[in-house]
């Protein structure tokens, strides 16, 4: 039923193993509301948090998780790891699985680098993003969030708007909205919208406004602007001006849609102040759930192999 | 083989006397709640309630437990099994609490709902209601209310149908050796 080693990406996710993970986080949401937030299930367990990359969420998202689940946490950030003595990936992942860790977290700055270090190192890998790659666990905290609020997914308009190029939330999504049986259009200025990413089973648009009316969930994307070379806006204002969601656009949406933004969020360009507040915004929903989902997964991994047996 | 060891109606006769003893016992139903462990404890719990509803007129609140986060023998070789949702929707503090499962065999899964409730909570006492007592204890655990005792060997199954759940009521042993067999 549930028998990956890794979580690299969505795209090798079948509907079963998202349909299971998301069941399971379901029972675990429950645990993040005791007075006692804890259960004993990972108890002498050791998770490894090696981030290449900045990160408040996802990380303090991981780092709960494991701790919820009574796993030993290490937070490792790139900054203060060997990597700045010059001690390259692979040997960096292969002196921590020395010292047994049952799962190594990855968030790394180049596309590709959870899954390197998956073919060197024997504990599972879960991938926490990875460049313009993927960000597996963020798609499938927005399935459990669109699943939670509208009873099931199948058939689901979703709008996914910004910059579609440097989002590797985007591709983990569509990878697994596409599975799900959900319809997917992508919004954008046509510089952040990749060649040939219909292939995909994508529709395309350019026009905020004019394909607004029918969507059921709006994904708004944070604008990278660390990854901008420049030449793909001519400015911040205008890009505000024609794609930031703002409650003039919300009017011509549907009365029941719904407010996705995967953090963190540049208010007034993507998204204005009052609709980010409005209650059609699941936005900290959104981080609530991401923490139900990865203690999904941690324990999934971490559930043995291959037995019927209950 | 699978030898029907309780019927439908010695079922519903066990969970009535099984009623009167917690109410006896405890003197009424005030500050009593029921906690049921998943799947067939959770039935049991819910239709000892309802006789407490018939005798005493009084609802008692019913709590669910899945105690598999709490087991002992997870990541034992074995593929992890679903998580269904725990539910204690009331504060534990001062109410005497009736643990409900089916079967009470090595006693390992009382252990694990005892170390869950205690999570949620100080209660003023924790008490077990089993329908099946089959023996072979691992654990120093004693049920207060007891359906029925039935002396097994290591080897049997016993197997618990509840209406709610499997369209009827009936507890059978099956002998896993002539299963085997078969």
């Amino acid at each position: 039923m549930f028998n990956l080693k890794n979580i690299l990406g969505t795209k090798c996710l079948a509907e079963e193993e998202i349909t299971t993970i998301l069941d399971t986080a379901d029972s675990f949401k429950e645990i993040s509301t005791r007075p006692i937030k804890k259960v004993p299930t990972l108890r002498g367990k050791t998770i490894i948090n090696l981030f290449f990359e900045p990160s408040t969420r996802t990380r303090a998202s991981f780092e709960i998780a494991g701790k919820r689940l009574s796993a030993d946490v290490i937070n490792i950030s790139g900054s203060s790891s060997s990597t700045v003595k010059g001690e390259n990936l692979i040997d960096t992942a292969l002196n921590l699985e020395a010292m047994h860790p049952d799962i190594m977290v990855v968030r790394h700055t180049l596309s590709g680098a959870p899954e390197m270090i998956s073919q060197y190192v024997k504990c599972p890998i879960i991938n926490a993003g990875d460049g313009y790659h993927e960000h597996p666990t963020q798609a499938l905290l927005d399935l459990h969030t669109i699943r939670e609020a509208k009873g099931s997914l199948r058939g689901l308009n979703i709008m996914i708007v910004g910059d579609i190029a440097h989002s590797r939330v985007v591709r983990s999504n569509i990878y697994a909205m596409k599975t799900m049986g959900m319809n997917v259009k992508l919004i954008g200025p046509p510089t952040m919208i990749p060649l040939g990413i219909e292939k995909m089973g994508v529709s395309i648009g350019y026009d905020l406004e004019g394909a607004i009316h029918d969507a059921d969930v709006i994904m708004m994307l944070r604008l990278q602007k660390e990854r901008q070379s420049g030449y793909l806006l001519s400015s911040i204002r205008e890009y505000s001006n024609l794609y930031c969601l703002t409650s003039n656009f919300l009017e011509k949406a549907k009365d029941d849609v719904l407010i996705f933004h995967p953090g963190p969020v540049n208010r007034g360009i993507e998204i204005s102040l009052d609709v980010m507040e409005s209650e059609r915004s699941l936005i900290l929903t959104q981080v609530t759930n991401g923490v139900a989902v990865r203690m999904a997964l941690m324990y999934l991994l971490l559930g043995g192999k291959n037995d019927n047996s209950n | 083989m699978n030898s029907v060891v309780l019927s439908e109606q010695d079922i519903s006769r066990a969970v009535t006397r099984i009623t009167h003893e917690i109410l006896e016992k405890n003197k009424g139903a005030t500050s009593l709640v029921l906690v049921g462990i998943r799947t067939r404890g959770a039935t049991l719990a819910k239709r000892i309630i309802k006789k407490i509803n018939d005798i005493e007129g009084l609802e008692v609140d019913l709590g669910v437990l899945d105690v598999t986060l709490y087991r002992d023998d997870l990541s034992a070789g074995k593929q992890n099994p679903v998580i269904e949702k725990t539910s204690i929707p009331f504060a534990l503090e001062g109410k005497h609490v009736v643990l409900i499962d089916d079967v009470l065999f090595t006693g390992r899964s009382i252990r694990a709902a005892i170390d869950a409730l205690i999570d949620f909570g100080r209660p003023a006492s924790i008490q077990l209601g089993v329908l099946i007592d089959r023996g072979h204890r691992e654990l120093p655990i004693r049920p207060d209310y007891v359906g029925k005792n039935i002396p097994t060997s290591k080897a049997n199954r016993v197997q618990v149908l509840m209406r709610e759940d499997d369209g009827k009521d009936e507890v059978c042993i099956i002998d896993a050796l002539t299963k085997d067999n078969s």
